[in-house]
């Protein structure tokens, strides 16, 4: 019908500021990127509109459980004054019309908070335009209502599915200063919105990467070296093609890239079971190279030898905190180390894969999909151009699908086999096969005056190195709590050189840095006879904004007002100092800022004469700005961070044995279960700051907050995770 | 070899080998997507399935042990009133994030109220526990159950 179709092109500048080009794409592109059907007028690559006035929006992130697929439609619609009872909402591909089409770092809410809004509001004003001219009228002169523009002096409205085609022809307005709502006429952010995916998850409907299926699927399976990057030297693989169902089996040769494609076996067969129990008969010779020190223990022990020689480098020093514990009333010394730990998505890794023709079509449970296609191409020779990746629901990602290890393989395997392929990992391929979230080692020593002030405080953190450099997401900036608010303070860094490869896992750094600073924070709070709270709100000291220092990780600043703010809010929501707890119960605290937000949490917890942990309450205080998007998801998002955080402190951690990882499966690791989980209040404090992520940041007060709080109930201090490793028993 | 299994109150015909796990006759042969593998062991619960109205992790049931037994999914649990309510407080809740484990969880649900119609966090606890969920969202699976076994009742 139509043929103009305007697309608002809007990408995100380096800065925080925003490109905008109209543009007007071929008849065919358009159709090629199948988002407008016959019916339906495309206003911008983010909003269609159709004449029954049926509202499809766009949700271009990946859908990990974190709800952006609902929240960054619902920055659209309500600045479109969408009729939410209209709006569908559909997973965009990897497209290069979008930004940042990523799940990471709580990122969604400050990167997307204002052009959506501005694309919104783009669209409104083009379906007001339409109706002006629709009515010689004065576009000042109409306004809008939920799926209509009203012209209020006349009386005339029109819906917007009667508008749509005319707006498509409508000039593109100017994203940078277009007029956006005032927050108090907000009619769907702010709003409990229901996730329009409940019912077909409830339902069974499928929805995810490992349910995706393609005529002619085969399924696959790959071995690959349990110590990482280990190299295949022979295999019986002709000896597997003869098995029942098997269509394929063949080695293949991977590169020296952990993140890349690597040695294995692939087996290909009609079905996924079959396809797996052809690979238990698979015989492997490995070149595992050297893995001698990669174990566990060896690093344990390597980590308190470094401890006692200087760090290798600093790295920051303020003062004299050498000077300044020979100075103080209280001196503590305390070493605190967590273990490894691997994502456990409860959806295996998997991909699907269909190489025909010179085109790869993806079908992909990630959360990072650009850099996967990138991989995809490089490794298969073939350009970026000839790749389609489709995005599906992710089975959790925490950080795991932010490399495609799996999309690699699958697209590997797929154009081999010369077949659509669906690759499936077990769980143990999961577990042993992971982007780990780094070990570490902390030996703190802290001073605190007569007044019970923190005057000193040294870290000497020993940490790891891949290939020389800082191994992933086992680096510490500058800028950790409580650098800044004290005056003599020490950070030294050491490596240990590790072969199993890391990378982030939900609240990055975060994750083990607040469990070893909280708890000796804590520790120095009790060594001086002062209450924890106060003694934090010492440290924080006046209401004001701290800059970062210079660097990689530079972001604007910690604001002690507000995380003032969130303590404060926690203890009087938990009742701190208020209640008379029970012999063997105790209330710990833990406040941390991470990813933009300032959470700080209690947890009270008892333990038993024999040594079982009862996690009996939690409080969640949570400072993420101005406005709580979706406060139904908000409160489930601080929920869930805040009960993985009790699992993990609780039952999780890996042992690496001769360079592989122990574990393989929920017995050995394990995951907070319904028994274990208590309940949890969760509050927010509104500030005036822009709003911002959830994902991740209430995470990182949940474990030493659970430490601290058996600390207070046994007078045992927790300086190792995970916590069924303690035998906390009092009954000899 | 030839199987007929009765599931979701229809008789189907699979020719597979006879230690296929019924998760992957399910997924792989019938196409029914929505019970889930989890880890493969028994451990996570996101293969659970009614036998005979009974939850069981159909990762660790061979085909062959099956016979004429009731499968019942999560495709179909809506069919019955204590499902469909489970199900209806499941959406009014809110209560997935990433929605991977709520199929095996609502099957352990329904169970649990077939058996028990106004359940106490203890039976909860008991009926739920082999049900992970790794985005932690028991707090909301816990409301729901309750609210379900009062939207039963009414």
């Amino acid at each position: 019908m139509l043929a103009r179709r305007n697309f608002l092109k809007v990408s995100l500048l380096a800065g925080g500021g925003l490109l905008l080009s109209a543009s007007i794409p071929a008849t065919a592109k358009a159709a090629s990127l199948g988002k407008a059907g016959p019916d339906a007028v495309a206003l911008n690559a983010y909003v269609r509109i159709a004449p029954d006035g049926k509202v499809t929006i766009t949700a271009k992130n990946p859908e990990i459980g974190q709800g952006v697929k609902m929240m960054l439609p619902m920055l659209i619609a309500e600045e479109l004054d969408a009729d939410w009872a209209s709006v569908q909402i559909e997973q965009a591909d990897l497209d290069a019309r979008y930004p940042g089409q990523v799940a990471g770092g709580s990122t969604a809410t400050p990167l997307n908070w204002l052009p959506l809004r501005q694309v919104g509001a783009a669209g409104r004003q083009m379906l007001i335009g339409a109706a002006a001219a629709e009515w010689s009228v004065s576009a000042a002169e109409c306004e809008t209502a939920p799926g209509e523009v009203l012209h209020k002096p006349s009386g005339r409205r029109l819906s917007y599915g009667a508008l749509a085609s005319k707006a498509a022809a409508q000039p593109v307005p100017n994203l940078a200063t277009i007029k956006l709502k005032d927050p108090k006429a907000f009619r769907i952010i702010g709003q409990p919105i229901r996730n329009l995916e409940v019912p077909r998850i409830v339902t069974g409907q499928p929805m995810f990467g490992i349910d995706v299926s393609v005529p002619g699927m085969l399924y696959a399976v790959f071995q690959k070296c349990d110590v990482h990057g280990g190299k295949l030297v022979s295999s019986n693989v002709a000896e597997i093609r003869k098995l029942p169902g098997v269509k394929a089996a063949f080695e293949v040769k991977g590169g020296n890239d952990l993140r890349g494609l690597l040695d294995g076996v692939a087996v290909v067969a009609e079905n996924w079971w079959q396809a797996n129990r052809a690979r238990q008969q698979l015989d492997i010779i490995w070149n595992e190279g050297d893995i001698g020190g990669q174990s566990s223990g060896d690093f344990a022990a390597t980590a308190v030898r470094m401890s006692k020689g200087k760090p290798e480098s600093i790295l920051r020093s303020d003062g004299d905190a050498k000077a300044a514990f020979g100075k103080a009333a209280h001196v503590v010394e305390a070493a605190y180390s967590y273990p490894f730990l691997s994502h456990i998505n409860l959806e295996p890794q998997n991909c699907t894969a269909h190489y025909a023709n010179g085109k790869l079509e993806i079908w992909a449970p990630t959360q990072n999909p650009a850099p996967g296609a990138k991989l995809v191409a490089s490794t298969l020779g073939i350009p970026e151009t000839a790749i389609t990746v489709h995005m599906t629901r992710v089975g959790g990602g925490f950080g795991r699908r932010l490399s495609n290890d799996y999309m690699v393989e699958a697209a590997w395997i797929a154009k081999v086999a010369g077949a659509p392929v669906k690759l499936l990992w077990t769980r143990e391929d999961d577990m042993r096969h992971d982007f780990y979230r780094p070990a570490g080692f902390h030996f703190f020593k802290g001073g605190v005056d007569a007044k019970g002030q923190l005057i000193a405080l040294s870290d000497h953190f020993v940490t790891f190195s891949e290939n020389g450099a800082i191994a992933a997401s086992a680096d510490m900036g500058p800028a950790e709590f409580p650098a800044r608010m004290v005056e003599n303070l020490e950070f030294g860094v050491s490596m240990i050189p590790l072969r199993t490869p890391t990378g982030p896992l939900r609240a990055p750094r975060s994750n083990g840095l607040g469990f070893a600073f909280q708890s000796f924070l804590d520790e120095l709070a009790h060594a001086s006879g002062r209450d924890p709270v106060q003694f934090a709100l010492d440290i924080l000291g006046a209401p004001r904004l701290l800059p970062d220092p210079p660097g990689p990780r530079q972001g604007p600043g910690f604001h002690t007002g507000r995380m003032r703010g969130v303590i404060e809010l926690a203890a009087e929501k938990a009742g701190w100092g208020k209640k008379t707890l029970p012999k063997g119960t105790g209330m710990g605290l833990a406040y941390y800022f991470s990813h933009l937000g300032y959470f700080a949490e209690v947890v009270q917890a008892s333990v038993s004469a024999g040594g079982a942990i009862t996690v009996e309450k939690i409080w969640v205080a949570g400072d993420i700005g101005s406005q709580i998007i979706n406060p139904l998801n908000a409160e489930n998002q601080a929920q869930g961070a805040a009960l993985d955080g009790i699992g993990t402190a609780l039952g999780q951690g890996l042992t690496v044995e001769n360079g592989r990882i122990v574990q393989g499966n929920f017995d050995s690791v394990l995951p907070l279960r319904m028994r274990q989980a208590p309940p949890v209040e969760v509050h927010f404090r509104v500030t005036e700051f822009p709003p911002t992520g959830l994902g991740e940041p209430a995470l990182p007060p949940a474990l030493p907050a659970l430490a601290n709080a058996i600390f207070a109930a046994t007078g045992r201090r927790i300086r190792s995770l995970p916590l069924k490793d303690h035998d906390l028993s009092t009954t000899a | 070899m030839q199987y007929t299994i009765t599931v979701n109150g229809t008789p189907r015909s699979v020719d597979v080998d006879g230690e296929t796990p019924l998760l992957w006759v399910l997924r792989d042969t019938l196409d029914l997507k929505g019970t889930k593998f989890g880890c493969g062991a028994a451990q996570c619960g996101a293969c659970t399935v009614h036998i005979d109205g009974h939850p069981a992790r159909a990762c660790q049931t061979p085909i062959a042990t099956v016979g004429k037994a009731a499968i019942t999914t999560i495709e179909a649990i809506g069919q019955s009133k204590i499902g469909q309510h489970v199900q209806a407080a499941w959406i009014a809740l809110d209560v997935p994030q990433c929605g991977y484990c709520q199929a095996g969880q609502i099957m352990s649900a329904t169970a649990l109220l077939e058996r028990t119609p106004a359940p106490t966090d203890h039976d909860i606890n008991e009926a739920m526990s082999g049900n992970l969920c790794r985005c932690a969202t028991y707090t909301r699976i816990r409301a729901a159950i309750k609210q379900a076994a009062e939207t039963v009742r009414t």
